[in-house]
């Protein structure tokens, strides 16, 4: 009997582990600080995020999960502003456009050192674009897309990049690009150190050198990555942080857990569920990400009674959208009208959205010859995004809206990689999808997913309107601003009418942290410089 | 049973090579395009075709698989479609976390299964065995999810006892050596560091422990109870000696039998079992290794990832094959 207890309390031993051991020593904010020098320790930021990075090359890679580490490693020679996409200084202190929008002059800021102590100079920013220009889509794929090719393509837009002196390079285009600025700032086009392109190869990925307000320390894939202070960095009295750590926690809801519990120290992918359980925790703070971008529901326009304009707009005021935003993103969203976010420049919004109105849309389909309802698909989302947390949920309701009007809407759902290629291949009646914005450019969202160059790629509506497309051409011409968002606002017109999507939602997507970060604002691109940020 | 031995290992030729042949064909017959997937929603139609024909996959299946075969023979798993990186050379630390994992998954599993299926046993039908076989079938059929999350709300949050993510602390990392982070930190002498590190396999361990728990403890339940009616634990018995020798000398050998194959399936099953506990707690192993690949159709990654995880599954039942002789004389191998 006294050996049943003997292995009974063995057994409750082990069950209760090492408990004893006392409590977790990751809760303080300031652990393994060991800060060189006798300054005051900046602490470590430990940010939890869905997955891990594909690479840390930011040239060679399209996934938001590396973008948002290589913004801390590299620079790029403009920069947007801390919460909008207006176009700033970095490497380049100065630029100047020539009358004609095809010369563009850096002016570019001295003294800038590489990680591996190599300079920063006019030399090094050819060299970079020189690399781009000579690559592949495959190795090179936002080069392409952002400036039309590579050397030698017809559509390629940089006719040459020369260094006029150490610190001056001059951009010469083929055409005009009215976004050439705002695609300069973006994550790919960071400046790498040359010295270690050539010193790396193939492995510069895994030993990214660039100026950033970080240094790359150590990856370990699936786990962490690890970045430490760049001291030499450019911006005076920047960064405030000794490190900062990346770590991979896949899902949501365990992610949350290791936040409250201190292990890391700031999140993004909140549940919106969940925005009010941290907001009412003292330790804790949200932050919202402001909204670049579109969820929507993709009416496939040469499809059964799709293919009829006043059947795609009756569906569209059969939808209420707020709904849709005060059961699954706690609000934080605001009901979309055009297939682009309010923060981006030539957003039309003279645009009346289409009013939640059962009769007015038996109406429309009582005119379209369907006053009996007509049968179709509906595509729900399998993985959740910021622009569609639940895509399951979603079409649960609009499913419900339908019906009101006697549309019987039929879910159906794939595993993503086989939900893309069917719906590129226009398999969908209908199909939840959205879009995150890559420059903060209107052309980014109508060109890219409604123009009719763009079926059998993004443009998965098979939406053609001759029309459009010549506006939406032309546009991408057009140097004056204001004449572009006069463009643009016609564009939006002519979409809204043809009614190829039900545009749903321009989410804020959450991000919670503890509550002694500060200087920490979220970028909408979705991919946040921590240089300001402090944490106690 | 050298020559029992080497028969069987000839015999995992032919297996592992139906095991490529059938898992290569089947992951390439799941619609989804591995190019698509890489480039992105953004991508272009020429972009997919072009990316398709550097990658090789534009080949006839038959030709991909025969120069998978050929590199297979040179020790070369491939290449990731994903990261370009080369998997012979990054798979070691994703098998290293997992088979830390699983090890200690299954050391509690055993130890307590084994226990609470034998003092089930011996105090039958009484409220220790009922209580321990109802936790049994519950422990059997319960999410692993689910049970993740609610260790973690219960011994991270509220008690605060446990870390919930992770293989160590980060704000104080152990440098990898062998990957195994028991190993590593006792390498370099850190009993803090040690010590945190068992922390955080307490909870994924007995997340992943569970399942094989319930079933070994059932099963040394029933096996025991045929034992312990066989003349010579009545003898025993009868002779007045203690509980604890009838159990652990004269009963177990004998009852361990069925248990150990049992163990040997389990441990094989721990490989699946762990996608999920890894994607819960956050850890870096083969299960959400070979998972992410299959969501991205990185065909050589889930290919070579099975592959291994498959010839860790034959060895393991090979091993237990290899025990039953150990443990019982009467069963020979020739």
């Amino acid at each position: 009997m006294k050996k049943t207890i003997y292995s009974l309390v063995f057994v409750l031993l082990l069950s209760i582990g090492l408990a004893g051991c006392g409590g977790s020593n990751e809760t303080n904010g300031n652990g393994g600080g060991d800060s060189e020098g006798g300054e005051a320790s900046g602490g470590t930021l430990i940010f939890g995020r869905g997955g891990d990075s594909v690479s840390l090359d930011p040239a060679s890679v399209t996934d938001g999960e590396s973008f948002k580490v290589t913004k801390n490693i590299f620079d790029t020679l403009l920069d947007y502003g801390d919460d909008n996409t207006d176009v700033q200084e970095a490497l380049a202190k100065d630029w100047e456009v020539s009358e004609d929008g095809k010369t563009y002059t850096f002016t570019l800021r001295e003294g800038v050192k590489f990680h591996d102590g190599t300079d920063f100079n006019a030399d090094a920013v050819v060299y970079n674009f020189e690399r781009w220009m000579n690559g592949t889509e495959e190795a090179f794929y936002y080069y392409k897309s952002m400036f039309g090719g590579f050397k030698g393509d017809e559509g390629h837009v940089i006719e040459s990049v020369t260094a006029t002196d150490d610190y001056t390079v001059e951009f010469k285009l083929k055409r005009p690009q009215a976004p050439f600025l705002k695609n300069i700032a973006m994550s790919p086009f960071a400046i790498a150190s040359p010295d270690a392109l050539e010193k790396q190869g193939d492995k510069f990925g895994e030993n990214p050198v660039g100026t950033g307000p970080f240094v790359f320390d150590q990856w370990s894939r699936n786990d962490k990555i690890v970045l430490n202070k760049n001291e030499d960095y450019w911006m005076e009295g920047y960064p405030k942080l000794d490190s900062v750590i990346f770590r991979a926690i896949p899902d949501n809801s365990a992610r949350l857990n290791a936040l409250m519990a201190g292990e890391i120290d700031l999140m993004d992918g909140l549940n919106p569920s969940d925005v009010q359980q941290v907001e009412d925790n003292p330790d804790l703070q949200t932050f919202f990400r402001p909204s670049m971008n579109v969820g929507y529901l993709g009416l496939t326009t040469n499809r059964g009674p799709l293919k009829d304009k006043l059947v795609r707009q009756a569906l569209n005021h059969a939808v209420d959208k707020q709904a849709l935003i005060d059961s699954f993103y706690a609000g934080q969203a605001e009901p979309a009208k055009n297939p682009m976010p309010p923060v981006i420049g030539g957003y039309n919004d003279e645009i009346e959205p289409y009013e939640y109105d059962v009769e007015k849309a038996k109406e429309l389909l009582k005119e379209a010859g369907y006053e009996d309802g007509f049968e179709m698909e509906l595509w729900a989302m399998p993985v959740p995004r910021p622009y569609m947390p639940d895509g399951q949920k979603v079409a649960e309701v609009l499913q419900k809206n339908f019906a009101e009007i006697g549309v019987k809407a039929e879910i159906k759902s794939y595993e993503w990689a086989t939900y893309l290629e069917k719906a590129r291949n226009g398999e969908a009646d209908s199909f939840l999808l959205g879009w995150t914005g890559d420059n903060g450019d209107a052309d980014n969202f109508l060109y890219v997913l409604l123009d009719q160059d763009n079926i059998g790629s993004n443009n998965y509506t098979y939406y053609e309107n001759q029309e459009l497309h010549d506006i939406l051409i032309e546009a991408q011409s057009t140097p004056d601003e204001e004449e572009r968002n006069k463009l643009y606002a016609e564009a939006q017109e002519i979409i809204h009418e043809d009614a190829p999507w039900i545009p749903l939602v321009h989410s804020k997507p959450a991000l919670g942290g503890k509550s002694s970060i500060e200087g920490f604002t979220p970028h909408p691109t979705g991919s946040d410089k921590l240089t300001k940020v402090t944490i106690e | 049973m050298l020559a029992y031995t080497v028969r069987r290992l000839l015999m995992l030729i032919p297996v592992l090579f139906g095991m490529t042949l059938i898992v290569f064909f089947m992951i390439r017959a799941i619609p989804g395009d591995p190019a698509q997937v890489i480039l992105g929603q953004q991508a272009t139609e020429e972009a997919i075709k072009s990316l398709t024909k550097q990658l090789g996959l534009d080949q006839p299946w038959y030709l991909q698989y025969v120069d998978y075969i050929k590199n297979l023979f040179t020790g070369d798993l491939g290449t990731s479609l994903r990261t370009s990186s080369d998997i012979s050379g990054e798979i070691w630390p994703y098998l290293a976390a997992t088979l830390e994992l699983s090890l200690v998954a299954m050391v509690i599993a055993i130890f307590i299964g084994v226990n609470a299926g034998i003092i089930s046993a011996w105090f039958q039908n009484s409220w220790f065995d009922y209580t321990a076989m109802v936790l049994a079938l519950v422990g059997v059929s319960m999410p692993v999810f689910w049970l993740g999350l609610m260790e973690q709300w219960a011994f991270s949050l509220e008690l605060g006892w446990l870390p919930s993510t992770g293989r160590e602390n980060v704000r104080n990392p152990v440098e990898a050596i062998t990957h195994l982070y028991l190993i590593d930190t006792l390498i370099q002498g850190r009993m803090d560091q040690f010590v945190e590190v068992i922390k955080h396999l307490i909870l994924p361990g007995i997340a992943l422990g569970t399942i094989p728990m319930a079933i070994i403890a059932r099963m040394t339940r029933s096996s025991m109870l045929e034992v312990m009616r066989s003349d010579f634990v009545r003898t025993a018995r009868a002779k007045g000696t203690g509980m604890f020798w009838v159990v652990y000398k004269h009963s177990l050998k004998n009852a361990f039998i069925p248990v150990l194959t049992v163990i040997g399936l389990q441990m094989g099953l721990l490989l699946g079992g762990a996608i999920l506990t890894e994607t819960i707690f956050g850890w870096p192993g083969i299960g959400r290794y070979i998972y992410d690949a299959i969501n991205f159709r990185d065909y050589p990654v889930i290919q070579s990832g099975i592959l291994i995880v498959a010839i860790i599954f034959v060895f393991i039942n090979l091993i237990v094959d290899l025990l039953y002789a150990a443990i019982d004389p009467r069963i020979k191998y020739n």
